[in-house]
């Protein structure tokens, strides 16, 4: 335990252990490493605070592209600059990265085994029941459900369905489902 | 232009519309990889959702093992590159303004209008695996409930992907 009068940015890590950090962290989650990240940075560490944590974390969501791995961009170039920010995401990919190649080259040689594809069978079963849950909950915590949910309607009806290509349902998306967002804050 | 480079491209045009992170893109990479391109069947590309989803790590390392798939060991590190390395560029320029537009009206407006959008990108891969593996009615009850235990109990999804690999592994999926 560390004491309570331990300054909040104690330390300004230099690129090892940037690197080090978020490597130990790389490993540690399945389905997303989030969670584990914030633990990291915010309780072990102390490199942010938890508000910091959630400014940044709030940028990271807003933008496109792998959330975490933004992230520790973001807390790379804060102590580092441009190194940091280049050093922090390789921590967090270098792990996993060697793991998934080996599991590759496994499933390079066993990959034809009937055993091995229907054991795959299961657990992209699973794969889907969590996905289903996940977006069960993602649309359960949407705002203004009777006004905001038609949009993923009309998302799955043009992506799953249609099949068009996702930048211009994205673009097209944005715009609507964006627009009404922008008419429905101007009212309050 | 080789398989390399138009897979660093295809995928880097993706970055930009990741709305919710790699699980999102989901059925844009099939659309891409496997309609388009016909770099991976139907089969393949259910098995490395699989392994992705059997393997620690951030999410976004499905596309690392799609790449590795179509062009070995260069195409697993463009792939990768590809789906990371632009918005970290632009996130890391965009970092100093992010204080100055944070809670602005089309900033808000942008974040409230994404999400279900998000909802809609998430429902459509989940889909769009169950179709490309065919699934028989044993693997939707399987589906079934993995989604009611995860939505009802705290269980670690740990345990369902072990569940899920046993019960394929003594062939009832």
């Amino acid at each position: 335990m560390l004491t309570a009068t331990t300054p909040d940015t104690q330390s300004r890590p230099d690129l090892r252990a940037l690197f080090l950090g978020f490597s130990a962290v790389g490993l540690s989650g399945f389905g997303g490493v989030l969670p584990f990240v914030r633990r990291m940075l915010v309780d072990q560490k102390r490199w942010l605070s938890g508000e910091e944590f959630n400014a940044l974390l709030g940028l990271c969501q807003f933008l496109p592209g792998p959330n975490v791995i933004n992230l520790a961009v973001l807390v790379g170039k804060r102590y580092r600059g441009v190194p940091g920010a280049i050093v922090a995401p390789l921590g967090l990919l270098a792990g996993p990265l060697v793991v998934v190649l080996l599991l590759a080259m496994l499933y390079d040689h066993y990959g034809d085994l009937p055993r091995v594809q229907s054991m795959l069978r299961g657990i992209a079963a699973v794969g889907v029941g969590l996905l289903f849950a996940t977006a069960w909950r993602m649309g359960m915590a949407v705002r203004d459900k009777p006004l905001f949910l038609p949009f993923s309607l009309l998302t799955v009806t043009a992506i799953a369905w249609l099949r068009w290509p996702m930048p211009i349902v994205m673009v097209a998306g944005l715009l609507l489902s964006g627009g009404v967002a922008w008419w429905k804050l101007g009212r309050k | 232009m080789n398989v390399v480079g138009e897979l660093f491209l295809e995928f880097a045009l993706l970055s930009f519309v990741a709305f919710g992170g790699a699980t999102a893109l989901l059925p844009e990479m099939h659309r891409v990889v496997v309609e388009n391109h016909h770099w991976l069947d139907d089969t393949t590309f259910t098995h490395l959702y699989a392994i992705a989803q059997a393997a620690p790590g951030p999410n976004v390392l499905v596309v690392t093992l799609i790449g590795w798939e179509v062009a070995g060991l260069a195409g697993a590190l463009a792939a990768t590159l590809a789906m990371c390395l632009p918005m970290s560029v632009v996130i890391y320029l965009l970092i100093d303004r992010w204080e100055g537009f944070a809670g602005k009206r089309w900033q808000k407006a942008i974040s409230l209008g994404v999400a279900p959008l998000a909802v809609g990108l998430i429902f459509s891969g989940a889909t769009l695996i169950a179709q490309a593996a065919e699934f028989g009615w044993a693997a939707w009850a399987l589906v079934a409930v993995t989604t009611a235990v995860n939505l009802r109990t705290k269980l670690h999804p740990l345990w369902l992907i072990a569940t899920g690999a046993a019960l394929g592994l003594l062939g009832l999926v």
